[in-house]
């Protein structure tokens, strides 16, 4: 039997439910874990140690007065930009570094409910702006492969925490990309269900019309736990859809027959290079022996999705940030007049790329560039969701590309940018609303390091238990997730050896 | 496509930006803003607008009074107060 720490969130609801094991117990093991490990990978902002035992307290009374929840005793690590009452939630931002939330999003409060313990909140870039988590004012989060390199992002805490052992279900949001990329490059599930599926509430707004909440684990099985539990009309979001949620781990796969996969002409594989391009071939190839008829797809206008997101996001930013203006909460640099206190605490409190997207979107909310700008974007917007309705005629499910290069190392890319290019192949979805993941699809080599790759699978809206079930099949024919470990706690020694000749060799 | 006049939308978004800052983000935004003149190539002339991608309806309930959050949990949170109020900096001249 492994170490606690490491079984599926279903094998630990499975045993807690039937008392083979206590919430409290593997509540001990799991933060024992994180106190060994988390020095090295930062996945945490913060740990829960109290509120972790007081919940798996009351996970186990449940248990005892006969109740079955789907998630009892689930580790589970939450991004910090959902609200978790009575806890520090930060966006790892200056602006709300001392924040305390007062109430839970609803999210949040779901898996709670399905029986989850809180272990901590999770890195992310700042106000879940970026792909590699170095946007956090508030820390540095490391991937669990390669300490070297990011985990990812927005949402690389909790791919971090996950892949790491260091909780079985993460909560991250996605706005471009921010579950999908972060999912990849810690070789773990990050699943973006349908816009509107999940409550927003106490989500702190990104991009409105483009954010959503979904779980991050290192089994599909797990993913779809997580998103039954925490899915389904909120009155507390009006964006969130009022219709019922169709179970999806009752309907996973055991393989592919009957289904058509498009795959997409504009994303031809070249650009990835030859390494990344053998991985993609291969998973493409696995897809057709599962049973699956793969099928020419085209998105004429995927390629001006980077312009249009980074135009939409952007403009819908500059407006929810507005509220940080140092008068109900946050941080507070004081002046002698509104404006400029207003001014001065949002130039102390936000970072650099928060401060570039305000300040662009704002430009392009503009009275003399509203039309040029944003709604010629959201126009664009129009067009990218329909090559995919009339993909969808031809196919059920695309397979894609989830990133156009494997982790990168920390410090890397110093251009905006050249960060923003990251979101390459997961933003067209985000545009469309459709439901799309990212699953482990292999490895390409960096010098002695495998670095782990990953395939993503969209579906049309509402097609989850569709996406999961097929993702499922892929997963479990081709196991690739289980190939390699993190070297983080693995080889911990070996990590810090190969860490400690490099800082030698640098000087 | 005018040259982005920095300091204009820093004033707008409430941003207090040094020298430094107004050179880096005036390249980086003019950068981004060349990139995204692509565009331009699409033929959007009958295309209508996407605010919203998944269905959506006006929402509306009764104006009943709820429970919500204790008045002195949200005060906590804020920078300063004075008695039951949030205190900030003169808006009036005297």
């Amino acid at each position: 039997m492994s170490e606690l720490f490491e079984r599926s969130a279903a094998e630990i609801a499975r045993e807690v439910n039937e008392r083979r094991v206590s919430a409290s117990e593997l509540t001990q093991a799991a933060l024992a874990h994180v106190r060994a490990n988390d020095g090295e990978i930062g996945a945490y902002l913060l740990v829960l140690d109290e509120l972790a035992k007081e919940t798996a307290l009351r996970v186990d009374e449940r248990i005892a007065r006969g109740e079955r929840l789907p998630l009892a005793g689930v580790p589970l690590a939450v991004k910090d930009n959902m609200c978790l009452t009575g806890t520090r939630t930060t966006c790892a931002s200056r602006i709300l570094e001392r924040w305390t939330a007062p109430y839970t999003a609803t999210a949040v409060a779901r898996m709670l409910d399905a029986g989850c313990v809180p272990i901590g909140k999770t890195n992310l870039d700042e106000f879940a702006m970026g792909s590699s988590c170095e946007n956090s004012a508030l820390g540095v989060t490391r991937n669990p492969y390669d300490l070297e390199r990011v985990p990812g992002g927005s949402s690389g805490g909790s791919a971090a925490a996950v892949a790491a052992r260091e909780a079985a279900v993460g909560m991250g949001s996605d706005t471009g990309g921010s579950i999908r990329e972060p999912g990849a490059f810690c070789n773990v599930i990050g699943f973006k269900p349908t816009y509107g599926r999940v409550s927003r509430y106490g989500l702190i707004a990104f991009a409105s019309s483009l954010d959503q909440i979904g779980p991050l684990t290192r089994t599909v099985e797990d993913a779809a736990l997580a998103y039954d539990a925490m899915a389904g009309h909120d009155p507390m979001d009006s964006t969130s859809i009022a219709r019922a949620v169709e179970p999806s781990a009752t309907t996973l796969r055991e393989d592919l027959q009957g289904l058509r996969i498009g795959i997409v002409r504009e994303f031809g594989l070249d650009p990835l290079g030859a390494a990344m391009k053998a991985v993609y071939e291969r998973a493409y190839r696995d897809l057709e022996a599962l049973g699956a008829r793969l099928v020419e797809v085209s998105l004429p206008t995927a390629d001006y999705g980077l312009a249009t997101y980074y135009l939409i996001a952007p403009a819908e930013c500059s407006s929810n940030l507005a509220r940080f203006d140092g008068v109900r909460y946050g941080l507070q640099v004081q002046a002698g007049d509104v404006a400029t206190m207003n001014s001065r605490t949002r130039a102390a409190g936000f970072g650099p790329e928060v401060k570039r997207r305000v300040l662009i979107g704002t430009y392009a909310l503009s009275s003399g560039y509203y039309d040029a700008y944003y709604v010629r974007a959201q126009k664009a917007r129009t067009l990218v969701a329909r090559d995919f309705a009339q993909a969808f005629d031809k196919c059920d499910l695309i397979a894609c590309p989830a990133t156009s290069c494997p982790p990168f190392l920390l410090g890397a890319k110093s251009d905006p940018y050249s960060m923003y290019l990251m979101d390459y192949y997961t933003i067209p979805m985000s545009l469309a609303g459709i439901p799309a993941l990212s699953v482990p699809c292999g490895w390409v080599d960096e010098g002695d390091v495998p670095l782990p790759i990953g395939l993503q699978l969209t579906a049309p809206h509402f097609a989850e238990p569709l996406l999961l079930g097929a993702a499922h099949a892929y997963e479990q024919a081709t196991q690739h997730a289980l190939r390699c470990r993190p070297e983080s706690f693995d080889c911990a020694s070996r990590a810090q050896d190969r860490l400690r000749a490099k800082s030698r060799d640098r000087r | 496509m005018p040259e982005i006049d920095i300091r204009y939308v820093a004033k707008l978004a409430r941003i207090e930006l040094t020298e430094e800052e107004v050179e880096r983000f005036g390249a980086q935004l003019s950068a981004l803003l060349e990139h995204v003149k692509a565009l331009g190539e699409l033929d959007v002339a009958s295309v209508a607008a996407t605010a919203q991608v998944v269905e959506s309806r006006n929402v509306t309930r009764e104006d009943e009074p709820r429970p919500c959050l204790e008045q002195g949990v949200v005060l906590d949170e804020a920078p300063h107060r004075q008695g039951p109020f949030i205190r900030v900096p003169r808006i009036l001249a005297e």
